[in-house]
Parts: structure tokens; C-alpha cells; sequence
């Protein structure tokens, strides 16, 4: 199954509902709970930083029997320095987004340790892409 | 504890849902969303002053059912509305964090929530 959404830039009213639309997937497909969560905890990270860090973007997400493997793709600045930003902590969050409880810098840390797989290609002025991938027949 | 003893003990007022009868083990009290994915166990109730809808997005992703809004906090419609698609518990109590966090641990409400 192969699925795309469009992420607006800026809306964090809107931000979290491509993720809310794959997590309800996943648990219509019947997949465990506990990695149904991982999968949707980590996309929603990601949308978040597509929206607040990237001027919006999109996602694609492939999911057959066995992964979930999840694209998001924004046109922002792009990441400077992805061993800081991997940091638990660090983040350049303005203090709009502070007040939207965003900012605490635990976004990717916590993508690092819910997925199977995290791969970051970022450019600088160009845009960032995240792929995550969630292994559904792997012992947790 | 039943959700309708966190009700009585908190004076809250309900704003969405109406299963009373839920059983809430744990609890945990943040205003950083990142930190509430990043720690909480299954199952807990989460206490917070933020009003946003990406409370209940990130209520919704954890499997979070209770949000109680801290300090008199009461969310708009759109949050509401959200909460109530969800399924998703929504409470304001006019408690400040520390309070209210306060007099559900001495009620009994121990379980810390987090991994
Ligand atoms: N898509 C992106 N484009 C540009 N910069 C990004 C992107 N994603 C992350 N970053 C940078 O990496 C930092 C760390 O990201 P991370 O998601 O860990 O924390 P955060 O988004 O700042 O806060 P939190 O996720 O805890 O709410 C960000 O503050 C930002 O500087
Ligand atoms: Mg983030």
C-alpha cells in the first residue's frame, strides 16, 4: 500500500494529520499496537519538523506485510550540522513554537529510538528528507 | 483510580468524553510534547498548562485517553472537537501543575508514567 500527503507550511493546527491517517491504518491492517505507536510516534516527529523547521513538505509512505517505511520530504533550509541536531536537547525552535510545546529538542532522538531505521539527506538551502523505517516481524 | 475520583480530587470539570468508570494507573504532568513521546509508558493520564491541538495529536500518537488541562486552561472549539473524533478524555481543572500533580500522588496515583 502506498500512500501520500501533502504537509502544509506553518499550520500546526493542521500538522499531525497525515501521521493520525497512517496510524489509523496501520491499526485497521491489524498491526501490534506497540509498533503501530513507533510508527506513528516517529512520523509525527517528522511531520512536526517538516512543518516547524522546513516550510512544510510532503510524505510518502509505503507499507507492505513485514515494514512501514516512511518519507518526508520538506523544501526548508536543511539541517547544518545532523550530529547536533541528533542531540537530545538541541534545538533552534523559535519561541512561537516553544509556545505550541514544541522545541524541547527530543524530536529526532526520540525517531532514532522508536524506528528500526533512521536516514537523514539534508542539504543546506535545498530541503531535508527523513526516511524511517518500522519492522513489523522483528522481537522487540 | 477510577477517572471519577481524578474528577472529584481535582474539582475538575469535564469537557469531552464521559467514561467515568476508566481505570488510570499512571500519570504524567509536561508541557513539551517531544518529552511526553518521548517517555510515556501505555495508559497514562497526562497532565499539562499548553493548550494546542497538537495536545491531542500527541495524546492521540501515544494512545494517551485523558488530557487534563492544568492552571483553569480551557481549549477552543477546534481542540474540542478534535479531542472528541479521537475519543480522547479533555478536563480543565483550575489547579495549578504542581497542585494538581500533588494531590493525585497522595491520593494514590503513584504509578510515574514514564519508562
Ligand atoms: N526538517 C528539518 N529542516 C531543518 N532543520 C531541522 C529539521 N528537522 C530538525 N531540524 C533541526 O534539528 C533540530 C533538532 O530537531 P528535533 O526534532 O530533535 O528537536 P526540535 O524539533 O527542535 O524540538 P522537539 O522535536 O523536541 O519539539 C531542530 O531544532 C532544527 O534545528
Ligand atoms: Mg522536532
Amino acid at each position: 500500500m502506498k500512500l501520500h500527503y501533502e504537509i502544509p507550511a506553518n499550520d500546526l493546527t493542521y500538522a499531525g494529520e497525515a501521521s493520525s491517517s497512517v496510524k489509523k491504518k496501520l491499526v485497521q491492517l491489524g498491526i501490534d499496537p506497540a509498533l503501530v505507536k513507533k510508527a506513528a510516534v516517529s512520523m509525527y516527529e517528522a511531520e512536526i519538523n517538516a512543518v516547524i523547521h522546513g516550510n512544510g513538505g510532503f510524505a510518502d509512505v509505503e507499507v507492505s506485510s513485514d515494514r512501514i517505511i516512511v518519507t518526508i520530504t520538506d523544501k526548508g533550509p536543511g539541517i547544518p550540522n545532523i550530529e547536533l541536531a541528533m542531540q537530545e536537547g538541541w534545538s533552534t525552535a523559535s519561541d512561537e513554537v516553544r509556545e505550541m510545546g514544541f522545541g524541547a529538542g527530543m524530536g529526532l532522538p526520540n525517531i532514532k529510538r522508536y524506528t528500526d531505521k533512521l536516514d537523514i539527506d539534508t542539504q543546506i538551502g535545498e530541503g531535508t528528507k527523513v526516511t524511517i523505517t518500522v519492522e513489523f516481524n522483528k522481537r522487540l | 483510580m477510577k477517572l471519577r475520583e481524578v474528577v472529584e480530587i481535582l474539582d475538575a470539570t469535564l469537557i469531552s468524553g464521559n467514561d467515568l468508570d476508566m481505570e488510570i494507573v499512571s500519570a504524567c504532568g509536561s508541557d513539551l510534547m517531544s518529552d511526553v513521546m518521548a517517555y510515556v509508558k501505555e495508559n497514562v493520564l497526562l497532565l499539562t498548562g499548553l493548550v494546542s491541538p497538537q495536545v491531542v495529536r500527541t495524546a492521540e500518537m501515544m494512545d494517551i485517553k485523558v488530557v487534563v488541562f492544568v492552571r483553569g486552561k480551557v481549549p477552543g472549539e477546534n481542540i474540542v472537537e478534535l479531542a472528541e473524533e479521537k475519543g480522547i478524555t479533555l478536563m480543565s481543572t483550575d489547579n495549578p501543575m504542581f497542585i494538581a500533580c500533588g494531590k493525585l500522588y497522595d491520593a494514590g496515583l503513584t504509578g510515574k508514567g514514564v519508562w
